[in-house]
Formats: C-alpha cells, structure tokens, sequence
C-alpha cells in the first residue's frame, strides 16, 4: 500500500513537515501544496537529505508560481493540477498533514 | 438593499450586453472600451473630453500596475506623477468626476469600485 | 501624543495566499491610511514570505499581494520594518526584496511596539 502525503503547512507554521517526514515509507511520495510549497526554498534541503532514493518529491507549481518562488529545490518534481489529479490516483491513499 | 440586488444587471452598449454590479460598476475588466466608457460616463452625466480621458488612462495604468483601484489620496499621487501637480489636486479631479472623483472615475474606467474609500 | 492622532502597528506573521491574514492586514493598513493615521508595519516569522516579488497568483486564482504591497507607498505608507532574524532563517537575503525596508533585530521590534498607541497582529 503506497501513501501520497499532502503538506500545506511552511515549516515554521505547523508540524506537518516534520511529523509527515517521520511517517513516510518506501514508495510513498511527498506533495508540497498551498503554503507547504516554501519548503521547497533551498533554505529547507537539508531536511530532505535522508529521505530514501524510493520516495519521490513533488511540488504544486502553480501555488509555487503565486507566491513568486524560483530557485527551488530540484529534487521536486514540478507538477501542475492535472498531474496532482494524476498523483492522487497513482497511490493507494492520501494523507494530508496540515 | 433592494430586492433587484440578486438580479443580474446589464449595460448595454451598440452590440454588447455587458454585465455589470448593482452599483453599476463593470463585472469584467476586459468588457471595457471607449464607447462602454463613454456611456457609463453618459449614466453619471458627464461628457467625456479629453481632460477625463487622461485621468482614466492613469487609472487604468495604476490598477494594471498595483491590481487595485485606488483611494482619494493614491489617485491624486498618480495623476500628480503622470499629468504635473496642477491636476494632481481634489478640486481638480471634483471638477471633473464631481462627488467621490476616486469612486466616479474607476466607474467609468471600468475598474472595481475603490475600497477604503470614504 | 496629539488628541487627534494615534500611531498604528500592523504586525504581519502569516504567509500570503495560504490563509486570509495577509489581505485582512493589508485591507486595515489602507483603511487607516485614509484616516491619515500615522502607520507602521512589520514583517516577522512567515509574514516575511509575503515581501518576495513577482507573485503570479493568477496561478491559483488569487489577487497579486506583492502588487499590492508595491502600492502602499502611493498611498503614504512607507514605514515597513522586517525582522532580520526570519529572514535569515528562510535564506531570503534583503536584496530580494523589491520594497523600501527597513531590517530590525528582536531589540528593535520590541522598540518599536512599546513607541506605539495601537497595535494590531495579523
């Protein structure tokens, strides 16, 4: 059973980032949405450095784009609204962490 | 408030039927154009000439720059920056769009109603 | 202190687009502009998220707060502080930042509160 994970939190303003980042298996994937986008900034790479090669990062590109971010992180995928669509049907369940 | 609020107003102008607010302000920005201008100034009776139509044409400019209508004081700031300080001035804007100049002249510009604005 | 006239503080700590508090502050800070209050507004932890440039929010269907923001000089209010250390912690350097600022460390924001009549926090 694969989990794709929802994050729309920035990482000062929840615990979603972290708590999601324990929880996250093999072949799961991470989506960063709304204010969860920000962190995909470079400031947060180091969070994601132990993240097993099988789990696969990706970001809303349109929330991205409103909030005018560029430079990101480029171990996330960036995807739009039909390929979260897509995401949320290629896994066995969402979780979202807010 | 009155009954008619919840009932879709039009504006119609040669061919077009253009939707428009209960306060009679333009649902869409891209309906305008010089004859819609013409004919909502024509509504407030006031025929336009060629000192409104500058002053439109800054408020067209501050709302594609700044995505806001402005406020009394902005709108004075912009025509004082892009027509001179002798028509950036209320009694000058008054002479022109008499009343609430800011709320007058987004109205005919085709821009959303100014908030903040008293 | 006059009789007529209160100092203001908007204090912002909201990241813009995910909630409302960004255009609620913004919405307050124009309407006390009008009642040609004296004004101040300060930027600190993900509030500072607002004040990067070029916002396309469009994207998600949204009004642009950065235009927005790039307009509040025409509207007199040039008082904006932002607080050095959320900055720092998010990797935005001063220099991203498209509007007049002015950078203040914990010692300066606790100034600047304790000088002022009203504050409000968004």
């Amino acid at each position: 059973m694969t989990t794709l994970h929802l994050i729309n939190k920035t990482p000062s303003e929840s615990s979603a980032l972290r708590d999601s980042l324990s929880a996250i298996s093999d072949g799961d994937a991470l989506l960063l949405i709304e204010n969860g986008v920000y962190a995909a900034m470079p400031a947060y790479a180091e969070r994601f450095t132990r993240l097993p090669r099988t789990i696969q990062c990706y970001l809303l590109n349109n929330d991205a784009l409103a909030r005018g971010l560029n430079d990101l992180n480029p171990d996330f995928g960036a995807i739009d609204y039909d390929g979260f669509v897509e995401l949320s049907c290629r896994y066995n369940k969402v979780v979202s962490w807010f | 408030m009155t009954a008619d609020n919840n009932e879709q107003q039009y504006l119609q102008v040669n061919e077009q039927t253009i939707p428009v607010d209960p306060e009679g302000y333009l649902r869409h920005l891209d309906d305008w154009n010089e004859a819609v201008a013409e004919q909502l100034a024509a509504q407030e009776a006031i025929q336009l000439t060629e000192a409104h139509w500058e002053i439109l044409r800054v408020l067209r400019q501050f709302y594609q720059q700044f995505e806001m209508s402005p406020a009394m004081r902005p709108l004075i700031k912009a025509v004082a920056n892009e027509l001179g300080s002798d028509k950036g001035k209320s009694i000058y804007l008054m002479s022109l769009f008499p009343g609430s100049p800011a709320k007058l002249a987004s109205k005919i510009a085709g821009l959303p109603k100014p908030t903040n604005c008293l | 202190m006059s009789d007529t006239k209160k100092s203001f503080l908007i204090i912002n700590r909201k990241a813009p687009y995910g909630s409302s508090a960004a255009r609620d502050a913004l919405d307050v800070a124009l309407t006390i502009s009008v009642f040609e209050q004296p004004l101040s507004l300060l930027y600190m932890d993900d509030a500072v998220w607002q004040l990067l440039p070029d916002h396309q929010a469009g994207a998600i269907g949204q009004k642009n707060l950065s235009a927005n923001l790039a307009m509040l000089e025409m509207y007199d209010i040039d008082q904006l502080y932002v607080c050095r250390q959320a900055l720092n912690q998010r990797g935005i350097r001063p220099s991203d930042i498209k509007l007049n600022i002015t950078l203040l460390d914990s010692q300066g924001i606790a100034a600047l509160i304790k000088q002022q009549d009203q504050v409000l926090s968004f």
